[in-house]
């Protein structure tokens, strides 16, 4: 009973819908996967053209909370963009803080005082466990399994309240200014991180022998969703997505900045380019990231935690600077044009999450349905962070 | 006085009964399995309605009750509200032969086992024409998944009843509960462990139970079939599935289980001990495994579970030729 007319259809639905261009292929289906589906994590709209649950076509459609992050930054003057940041990628907030403070303050020709980058290590990492937690609680919803989210969340809270006491608030964190931090970090912070890295340490074994070692989650993630180096190359993927597919590349080693040169630790790499290294990178980078805020609590300098001669409204001059952290979700880049007043001429905001969707076209194609929902979840995306 | 002939009555107020049954069943069910849920997630589960939050079914369904009943545009309205009623209806056929105790079974009758089997493939209708008649995509997918999953789950299923048959003699549900004894070495898991094991995976499947949802995967199709129905619509969906569970543990019960009997006192506590206790096992496996893949659930079937319920079958039937 098929009521309503095909004119009627033709003027429904948005600017692209009107003007979607089906695959010639017969005795396809046409579905919208998004932006209302419970494992698009958030408003990504993917459009399919599925045989059977075969997938002929996956095209990702952006722009549902496109904010124009990048546009609010040439009205705003440099500190009042601050808080912008956190609200980019929500997950990963201080690796956005310090990648547009780090940029400003190589165009101010600021220098950071140690102790203020001891803190930003600790903090950034913290934050780093917080985010692979979610996206580990997460995926494995994806995946059919709902308990893990919520064990996520309980060791979540943890590190949230910790922030919470130095930062002032629990998600979107807008704790680095230029020069420095916004608050030093007191004893009780200290014992409570260390505290936490024991504890997430016994967590680790648990989580691998209920979850990771599980035959059915192992079926579910091993040998999908195939990224070989040279899609990545194309695409610019980095991050989990890049290490999984046995490239060891981290902004962290690859162009040192900050402190991070002065901690040991391993930068996880499997060889394997499915769905289940991705995951096994991540798992990995947690434990990592709790090795290097123990070693940078351990070697933590005294001094000022902010540059004393901090500018309350800089006005850097004229030239251009770009400054690359590794976030959760790989690397984040910050291109900033300064003509010398106190707004930036131009901010361009390199996301990971946007490269790594990208390629989730090209690799979605002639799976199956559910495998596709597995891929996606694999990749981490914040869609926050890739519309920007 | 109009004269009503004995059975009919008899039927009438087992049917009765039975609606209070299922109805309440269902309350209790909600309630257990998001108790269990959140004591399985370090949470407590509701709380807020009532002592420990024993009123939250009762609420929910109330709420259920009173939501707006949605047709979608271009559905086909007859279908689809058939559908719901369809998968329920034969959900209560279901009970009429099982033997709660020693003297409650509805009705006695000789192809009880026949009966339930063939009632509750029923449902597998039921839930073709719901995504079928929703004009949505993900319904039909989930449709077309239910389909599949549910014929060849019933195979194995089949074959690993019939053994019990052999070894019982009989299709009356009641014979089969009572040709077992009350101890546990005297019950027919003893002779059919694998078969026990076949068959309460394939109840998992037949119920559409995680690691088995397919149907209704929520990550995957939104919540399949039951996408486009609000209100009763997916009451009776979710109070259907409720009565395939108590159904196809009770089946479970009886065949293996010894069914009402059990150590000391034989009655029907046990058998809701047993069918309760299998439940429990139902809810704890759903919030601690992730959802398997389309064709690993097939492959599970046709790879094992149907060679080994066979190989099953035929080591029995040589026994008890010997």
């Amino acid at each position: 009973m098929l009521d309503f007319k095909l004119d009627e259809i033709e003027q429904s639905g948005d600017f692209y819908t009107r003007n979607f261009q089906p695959t010639p292929e017969e005795n396809k289906l046409v579905l919208n996967m998004g932006p209302q589906h419970p494992s698009t994590h958030g408003v990504l709209r993917i459009i399919l053209e599925i045989d059977g649950e075969y997938i002929l076509r996956a095209e990702p459609v952006l722009g549902y909370i496109h904010r124009m992050q990048e546009k609010m930054a040439e009205v705003k003057t440099y500190p009042q963009y601050l808080p912008n940041m956190g609200r980019v990628d929500y997950l990963h907030a201080l690796a956005w803080n310090w990648a547009y403070a780090g940029a400003v303050e190589k165009l101010m020709g600021l220098e950071v005082p140690e102790r203020a980058e001891y803190i930003r290590v600790i903090t950034c990492e913290l934050n780093r466990i917080n985010s692979h937690l979610l996206w580990w609680g997460a995926y494995l919803l994806d995946l059919g399994a709902f308990t893990p989210i919520m064990y996520a969340f309980a060791d979540r809270e943890i590190v949230m309240d910790i922030l919470q006491r130095i930062t002032g608030s629990r998600l979107t964190y807008c704790y680095y200014r230029f020069g420095g931090v916004s608050a030093d970090i007191d004893q009780k912070f200290i014992n409570d991180t260390r505290e936490f890295c024991k504890y997430m340490r016994g967590r680790f074994p648990i989580y691998k022998d209920l979850v990771t070692d599980n035959i059915i989650l192992r079926k579910r993630v091993e040998d999908i969703g195939h990224i070989n180096l040279e899609t990545c190359r194309k695409y610019g993927a980095t991050g989990p997505v890049l290490r999984g597919s046995g490239k060891p590349y981290d902004v962290r080693r690859a162009e040192p900045y900050s402190v991070y040169d002065r901690f040991d630790f391993e930068i996880p790499v499997y060889d394997e380019k499915d769905a289940l290294a991705r995951y096994l990178v991540r798992m990995d980078e947690m434990e990592q990231s709790l090795r290097i805020i123990e070693q940078a609590l351990d070697s933590l300098p005294e001094g000022d935690y902010i540059h004393p001669k901090t500018p309350k409204n800089p006005k850097p001059p004229k030239g251009e600077a770009y400054f690359a952290v590794e976030g959760a979700r790989g690397k984040i880049g910050v291109y900033l044009v300064s003509d010398g007043s106190k707004s930036p001429y131009r901010l361009k905001l390199r996301s990971p999450g946007f490269s790594n969707l990208s390629l989730f076209a090209e690799i979605a194609r002639g799976t199956l349905l559910a495998d596709a929902i597995s891929i996606l979840g694999s990749l981490d995306l914040v869609i926050p962070e890739i519309d920007r | 006085m109009i004269n009503l002939p004995l059975p009919l009555i008899q039927i009438l107020i087992g049917l009765i009964g039975i609606l209070a049954f299922v109805g309440l069943n269902g309350l209790v069910l909600v309630y257990l399995e998001r108790k269990i849920a959140g004591h399985i997630q370090r949470r407590p589960g509701p709380f807020e309605v009532g002592p420990h939050g024993i009123l939250q079914p009762l609420a929910d369904a109330v709420k259920l009750v009173g939501k707006q009943l949605i047709t979608p545009k271009g559905a086909d309205s007859v279908l689809y509200w058939a559908a719901p009623i369809i998968s329920f209806a034969p959900a209560i056929v279901c009970f009429l032969p099982l033997p709660f105790g020693p003297k409650l079974t509805n009705i006695d009758i000789n192809v009880g086992l026949v009966l339930i089997l063939a009632f509750t493939g029923l449902n597998v209708l039921a839930l073709c024409l719901a995504g079928w008649s929703s004009q949505n995509k993900w319904s039909l997918l989930g449709a077309a998944r239910d389909i599949s999953q549910s014929v060849a789950y019933e195979i194995p299923l089949l074959l690993s009843v019939l053994p019990i048959m052999m070894l019982s003699g009989s299709l009356n549900l009641y014979e089969i509960s009572t040709s077992q004894g009350a101890w546990p070495w005297q019950w027919h898991i003893i002779y059919q462990p694998l078969g026990f094991f076949i068959f309460f995976i394939c109840i998992l499947a037949e119920t559409n139970r995680a690691p088995f949802d397919l149907p209704e995967a929520e990550s995957e199709l939104t919540a399949g079939f039951h996408t486009e129905y609000s209100g009763m619509g997916f009451g009776l969906f979710f109070l259907a599935e409720y009565s395939y569970m108590i159904v196809a543990c009770a089946m479970a019960s009886i065949l293996f289980l010894g069914g009402f009997n059990g150590p000391i006192v034989s009655g029907w506590w046990w058998f809701l001990f047993k069918v309760y206790a299998l439940l429990i096992v139902m809810i704890w496996l759903r919030w601690t495994y992730p959802r398997v893949r389309f064709d690993q659930l097939l492959n599970i079937c046709w790879k094992w579970l149907i060679p080994l319920s066979l190989i099953n079958l035929l080591v029995t039937a040589l026994f008890i030729k010997l």
